[in-house]
């Protein structure tokens, strides 16, 4: 038991749970602005498996990372965009069309990539680049904390900058209010003389953009590389995220830390000879625990009311 | 006036499914001829390999009857308006336990058929009860915590499976031989059918009678349709919910046991086999009825044999299937969304000409 308090409070697992929370930031974020705007983003999961491989694509082709970055946040915005076609131009269900994208896209990236390099499982014949770390000044020469918040992966401060900035467009901005209205109070919008479907295809590209951020992270800075299915789930753990963070920027960050320890600590506890198969199921079962306890907690308050 | 009512209904939404088939098909040719040398093998390969052998013809049949189970399983669910995509863990789980019972157990040769699938049945049920449950007390979203269940039950299976019932003396990961008197016989020689195929359409007949003919089955659909009107009607949704997710898990677990009993010789999944989704896509296709699923069934199954000849025979990979699969997912989604237009077209009719006469 000691060891395991030990590992927990060593330097070495703290950088890695903010290395695993990262990808699982950017999907909240995602999901967030998705669902404030009143039609949630299931298809997170799937945009950023394609971002994943765009990005590496990208980066091989124009040998600049920070393209390849661009790059991938582009085609995370169309395949949302697609999703925000199907769903607000042709009435599809959110929910289903977000499902078949999640699916195409597990296919797609295998296809794309069989095509360009001849391999179905791993990107490793394109020689694409990575997103650096950065070393930042003062911060780093701070003992210990130095060692855990700087040195990350670029993309990692991006994700809290872009926290930030998401914070301030939702609440202090007249498009944020709207997206927040359209979530809320739909015909409130409409009085308003803007059109809710406009709004929530712009949320929708924005949430298609976060998680191209996300997906670049996976295969730009957490691997070097992009392997088949290779988000694994990340994009559905952020949903439970998103609703237990109740849709709030600051909540959001703080859960999805929760789900980057769990994470973090399956890995960990492999050390200890607890099978790796059960660890690796603690985040997951986390994540319905959390879910229930919050929904179960929205549903008392509702029946108060 | 209403049967008539309902036929043209019917005969909108299947000529619009039929349109998004054929819509996606086409996307299909343009991208083959995109990325293939020789387009036009690999096109007449994609529609003409399923027949090309005996052997091809069978898998599709046999892939078909998984489908079903699937299939099956996730209308009973959807019908009752629930995501709950948990049928992917289900018929994981049950196929597992099933091969656990009849590698375990010392179990008679004349229980030896039953007693697994049973098993099988029970393990989907209590699965896909789980994210039921948590919706029906707590109002907990089903997707996510069907979702999340999925991968629990993948680990949850792999450990068992390492633990209890790991065959040491074979290369990888699987379990001991099932027993001789476990295995589903062979109804066609030479190819991959086997008797499960009757336990399949024994099960759209069940599940038909169920949602269109009892009591129970009629609430799941008012549910479907209107959970507010089935409040206000004295249906106790909680109870319904729960039923619906019950019946649905064991008819995916059931499909897990028949798949590992009549396929394999052994359970040896290390990931998700990707059937539970496979469900959905047949689901959709099939309008959520029942019915219709072994038609949705036998199509995909087609389809995917088809892009397998193609991908072994030419240049094309197989995975073109599934943005195939995307594309009419969208377009019948979409096309329902126009068959509900439509019936109020048809009821404003209707009542217009009651007005007038």
């Amino acid at each position: 038991m000691d060891k395991i308090v030990d590992v927990i409070f060593s330097i070495a697992f703290l950088d890695s749970v903010i290395r695993v929370t990262t990808p699982i930031l950017f999907a909240t974020m995602a999901i967030l602005v998705s669902d404030r705007a009143g039609v949630l983003n299931i298809g997170v999961e799937g945009t950023m498996l394609v971002s994943a491989l765009a990005g590496v694509i990208g980066s091989a082709f124009t040998q600049n990372a920070w393209l390849g970055l661009l790059i991938a946040i582009l085609t995370g915005m169309a395949y949302s965009g697609i999703l925000a076609v199907c769903h607000l131009k042709l009435g599809t269900d959110v929910f289903l069309s977000a499902i078949a994208l999640n699916l195409m896209a597990s296919g797609l990236t295998v296809f794309v990539l069989y095509l360009l390099t001849g391999d179905k499982g791993v990107s490793t014949k394109l020689p694409s680049k990575v997103i650096p770390n950065v070393h930042i000044p003062v911060i780093k020469d701070i003992p210990v904390l130095g060692d855990i918040l700087s040195g990350q992966n670029a993309l990692t401060y991006i994700a809290i900058i872009t926290l930030i900035l998401l914070s301030i467009f939702l609440y202090k901005t007249r498009t944020g209010t709207y997206i927040r209205a359209a979530g809320e109070l739909p015909q409130a919008v409409e009085t308003a003389g803007v059109s809710v479907k406009k709004i929530r295809m712009l949320a929708l590209l924005l949430s298609g953009a976060i998680a191209g951020m996300g997906g670049a992270f996976m295969s730009m800075g957490y691997l070097s590389m992009f392997t088949k299915d290779m988000v694994a789930g990340r994009g559905f753990i952020a949903l439970a995220a998103e609703a237990m963070g109740r849709g709030l920027p600051g909540l959001s960050l703080l859960s999805s830390l929760l789900f980057g320890f769990a994470d973090a600590l399956a890995s960990s506890l492999q050390i200890f000879n607890i099978p790796s198969q059960l660890t690796r199921l603690v985040p997951y079962l986390l994540t319905i625990v959390a879910l229930t306890i919050y929904a179960a907690g929205e549903q008392k308050k509702r029946k108060k009311l | 006036m209403r049967e008539k009512l309902q036929n043209k209904n019917l005969w909108f939404s299947s000529a619009t499914t039929i349109l998004a088939v054929v819509i996606s098909l086409l996307i299909a040719f343009i991208l083959i001829m995109i990325f293939s040398d020789n387009p036009g093998a690999s096109i007449s390969d994609l529609l003409t390999g399923p027949f090309s052998s005996k052997r091809n013809l069978g898998n599709v049949i046999s892939m078909a009857s998984t489908f079903t189970f699937t299939g099956v399983a996730i209308c009973i669910m959807f019908q009752a308006s629930l995501f709950n995509v948990a049928a992917e863990g289900a018929f994981f789980l049950g196929a597992m336990f099933a091969a656990a019972a009849a590698t375990l157990w010392n179990i008679p040769v004349g229980l030896a058929l039953v007693v697994p699938m049973v098993i099988g049945a029970v393990t989907g049920a209590i699965i896909c009860f789980i994210p039921g449950i948590l919706k029906a007390k707590f109002n907990a979203d089903e997707l996510v915590s069907s979702l999340m269940l999925n991968y629990i039950v993948l680990y949850l299976g792999l450990y068992l499976l390492n633990t209890y019932i790991r065959d040491p003396q074979f290369g990888a990961l699987a379990s001991y031989q099932l027993p001789a008197a476990s295995k589903i016989s062979n109804l066609i020689q030479g190819t991959s059918v086997n008797n499960g195929i009757i336990i399949a359409i024994i099960l759209v007949i069940i599940s038909y009678v169920f949602l269109y003919r009892t009591k129970t089955g009629y609430s799941v659909r008012v549910l479907g349709q209107n959970k507010d009107y089935a409040n206000y009607s004295g249906i106790k949704v909680a109870k319904v919910i729960v039923i619906s997710q019950l019946a649905g898990g064991a008819v995916a677990g059931l499909g897990g046991a028949v798949e590992v009993m009549g396929m394999y010789g052994r359970f040896q999944w290390t990931s998700l086999p990707g059937y539970g989704w496979d469900g959905v896509i047949v689901a959709i296709l099939a309008g959520n009825k029942p019915q219709i699923v072994p038609v949705a069934a036998i199509f995909l199954a087609y389809l995917r044999i088809g892009a397998n000849v193609m991908a072994r025979s030419g240049d094309v990979p197989s995975e073109l299937i599934t943005v195939i699969q995307a594309v009419m997912i969208i377009l019948v989604t979409a096309s329902a969304l126009l068959s509900h237009i439509k019936k109020k077209i048809i009821i404003k009719e209707a009542l217009s000409d009651g007005q007038n006469s």
